[in-house]
């Protein structure tokens, strides 16, 4: 088991908030808006997702603005569903390049026996899933057990095949700064005990978006703290993705500057560092296109979904 | 941080430049003020104040000489009894007034501030010019309550105060010199530094805005003499001072036996603890602001940095990467972390220490190695390990962003390396150890103690050192004590 670092929260938030006070015009806002836009995982996960509103957020997922820009915007990276939609979403970015990724493993609550939740992984691979977001035994976390936390990541990685690995920490329930860090060395000890881990293969996530707080800059920033020493003592670069709760193209470039003053441009790739979100992608689109028009557009200008 | 491989997707994101461009007005020519109006010097002597970061001259600054004094000093006495026998109320009102205009004008002070003293604005915008307005409003407050500070006495004012202030936070300092005396009811004369007159002078604009009386602030620029001569006033009935040990000491030496009192504060070279169990990846962010805030130019700075053995290559390292990753250039540039050192003179003694430094035998860390600008006084932040305890730079102030980096391996090593100084004024502990920060705390021998935190400044906590770090508080209750004589009735 990994010894427990202390984390600051003060320290941490007054770091935090340092990233939000870079000033970022002109040139770098055009250019860090359109990194954020193809860092996103467009998010549907609601009990009423149903085939068609999938097809239409993977529409968007590929073609987020129908209008012209120079040189044209980007894909967002992946679209994220639930298991039973995967086939339709693979089947609608087929040839795409837009990934589809699946949350599994009895999401949101993993309060499911572990034979469940690994079935849960393996029809979302076998569905099309290029990636799988699980969640973590919180409750077993909370209660010590991190043994039989990283057993079942281990696992999951191990169903998961050659899909891509997103773990969920549900920092919201973990509360403590202390325990969010020991959550992500745990996460990333856990994942690479079944072999090695290939840059971006593995990320360390925040949320379900299920559970208020979801990402926070403070939290983030602890998670990519851990992201950094990982990569120090083993050379291999973990992925990090915030989610729930970034709705704004400013929060956006906010946790880019987190990423880059951390991390390094390195991480400043879709390989390396998603958003999850939904609302997200027309904010950031609206910004876009009032950086190249000069006009913000109105709400009602860019497609839900 | 060190990572050697090339991304595959992006090449490097950076941010554009993002200067603030609010245009503001300078007087080509500033005068006095002294009774409420702007006078031209009777020495007719005038000198140049320029933009250390461009080294374009920004205007003229009157330089007060013997008459000058006089005359300022001379409306403060004849001020000074009508103003104290307003009621402490009455005298919050012009306070809060102060306090409120600063704010209004936040924007014009911060980029005044920052072209006139070379630091960045993200500085001047969000610590500078707030606390001068909290420092108003907080003894704005005082003003009325003064007898319940002083419970079983009767605290009555001083009488003419002789404030002088140096050039690392200038209108701050203004403020901390200006609002306690004003509040006490008794009536000002400060002179700013040098080298950073202009935002004492406008805050002199914000006097007469608010319609204080003629003569209870008066504003005398000019260098060394003309602070000189002004403690020396027969009628100034106290002398407060910031600025180097050296001239503290003179000043000891002019006022003793003059009946004027005295408070000083002076310099520092504060310690910085980090023990093992410290969260490091935060007690690295209590370095960086520790010592390369507002480029060094901080009598708290906490310049010897102590750590426990055995975490030192960790800090060291981690260190080196955030010292990367500080942007240093156009301290109007609303990115820049490191600004421009303030003088030629201060660029010069800075890189003077930096040379015995590497003489005496430390290793020079120079993690941030940016293109500096052509013109202006510029200085990358760096740090020396390998640092002796005898070394000069371990024991001489250097006001400038350069960190001395020792280590320690017991707390009881840590508390007699951190009090082997002159100096007294602050220090910092870093332990995740509750227990361990009372232990530690109570036997270092500084005025203000940062736990697990640095240079957090606040216009209720009261600042000042021990030894030769100076004596007296400036705010807080504690600020009001050297502005009121106690009595009883």
């Amino acid at each position: 088991m990994t010894m427990r670092r202390p984390v600051d929260t003060v320290m941490v938030e007054q770091r935090a908030a340092s990233f939000t006070r870079r000033s970022i015009k002109t040139d770098s806002k055009q250019q860090g808006l359109r990194l954020a836009l193809s860092m996103i995982d467009l998010t549907t996960l609601e009990g009423k997702d149903s085939p068609e509103k999938v097809r239409s957020l993977c529409h968007k997922a590929i073609t987020p603005w129908e209008g012209v820009l120079d040189p044209p915007l980007p894909s967002v990276a992946a679209v994220c569903v639930y298991p039973s939609l995967v086939q339709v979403a693979k089947h609608a970015l087929e040839g795409s390049g837009v990934l589809v990724a699946s949350v599994a493993t009895g999401f949101p609550s993993g309060q499911y026996p572990l034979a469940v939740r690994l079935n849960d992984v393996t029809e979302a691979v076998k569905a099309g899933a290029d990636e799988i977001d699980m969640v973590i035994n919180r409750g077993a976390f909370l209660s010590g057990c991190f043994e039989e936390v990283a057993e079942e990541i281990a696992q999951v990685r191990i169903a998961s095949g050659s899909a891509h690995l997103k773990i969920i920490l549900e920092t919201g329930e973990l509360e403590t700064l202390e325990n969010v860090r020991a959550a992500s060395d745990l996460a990333m000890q856990a994942a690479a005990s079944t072999g090695p881990i290939e840059d971006g293969e593995v990320f360390i996530k925040t949320s379900t978006g299920k559970v208020s707080p979801a990402a926070t800059m403070p939290v983030t920033l602890v998670m990519l703290e851990a992201i950094r020493e990982y990569y120090e003592k083993t050379g291999v670069r973990i992925g990090m993705k915030p989610a729930g709760g970034i709705k704004t193209a400013k929060q956006a470039l906010h946790y880019l500057v987190m990423v880059k003053e951390t991390l390094g441009d390195d991480w400043l790739s879709p390989h390396l560092f998603r958003f999850g979100a939904s609302s997200l992608t027309n904010d950031v689109l609206r910004q876009l296109i009032k950086q190249n028009t000069g006009q913000y557009g109105a709400t009602y200008d860019f497609s839900e979904a | 941080m060190t990572i050697t491989t090339q991304p595959e997707t992006v090449g490097g994101w950076d941010y554009s430049p993002a200067p603030d461009n609010t245009k503001i007005t300078i007087e080509q020519k500033n005068k006095l003020f002294i009774g409420g109006k702007f006078v031209s010097p009777k020495s007719r002597s005038w000198f140049a104040t320029i933009n250390p970061a461009t080294e374009e001259k920004l205007a003229d600054i009157a330089c007060a000489g013997r008459a000058d004094i006089d005359a300022a000093v001379r409306s403060a006495k004849s001020a000074q009894p009508k103003w104290s026998r307003l009621s402490g109320t009455e005298r919050a009102k012009y306070l809060y007034r102060i306090a409120r205009r600063i704010q209004e004008r936040a924007r014009e002070f911060a980029i005044l501030e920052t072209m006139d003293g070379g630091k960045p604005i993200k500085e001047s915008r969000d610590v500078d010019i707030p606390l001068v307005a909290q420092h108003f409003f907080y003894y704005a407050g005082w003003a009325d309550k003064l007898a319940y500070a002083f419970p079983g006495s009767e605290p009555s004012p001083v009488g003419v105060c002789a404030q002088i202030i140096p050039w690392n936070f200038p209108l701050l300092m203004a403020a901390w010199k200006i609002a306690p005396a004003l509040a006490c009811g008794n009536t000002s004369v400060l002179k700013p530094a040098e080298t950073t007159s202009l935002t004492a002078l406008r805050l002199a604009e914000v006097f007469q805005e608010v319609g204080l009386p003629d003569g209870v602030a008066n504003i005398v620029t000019g260098a060394g003499d003309t602070g000189r001569f002004l403690a020396e006033h027969k009628l100034v009935n106290k002398v407060a001072f910031t600025g180097s040990t050296e001239v503290g000491k003179l000043l000891m030496r002019e006022t003793a036996g003059t009946g004027k009192k005295l408070t000083l504060e002076l310099g520092g070279k504060s310690a910085n603890i980090i023990f093992a169990d410290a969260a490091i990846d935060q007690a690295v962010e209590g370095i960086i602001s520790g010592i390369y805030f507002n480029q060094g130019h901080v009598c708290c700075a906490g310049s010897r940095l102590f750590v426990e053995e055995s975490i030192l290559e960790e800090v060291i390292h981690k260190l080196t990467q955030r010292l990367g990753s500080l942007r240093v250039g156009d301290p109007l540039d609303k990115n820049t972390d490191l600004g421009a050192i303030n003088s030629l003179s201060q660029l010069e003694t800075v890189e003077r220490y930096i040379t015995s430094g590497i003489q005496e035998g430390a290793q020079l860390h120079r993690a941030n190695e940016q293109r500096l600008p052509s013109k202006g006084y510029w200085c990358n932040p760096c740090f020396f390990t390998d640092v002796q305890p005898s070394h000069t730079i371990a024991r001489e102030e250097i006001f400038g962003p350069v960190l001395s980096v020792m280590t320690f391996r017991t707390p009881e090593e840590a508390i007699a390396r951190a009090n082997n100084s002159p100096y007294g004024l602050a220090a910092g502990v870093w332990t995740d150890k509750g227990s361990k920060i009372f232990e530690v705390a109570k036997q270092l021998d500084a005025g203000i103690i940062w736990c697990n935190t640095y240079n957090k400044f606040d216009a209720a906590s009261p600042f000042g050192g021990f030894k030769e770090s100076g004596f007296g508080r400036e705010g807080g209750m504690q600020g009001l004590r050297p502005y009121v004589r106690l009595g009883g009735v």
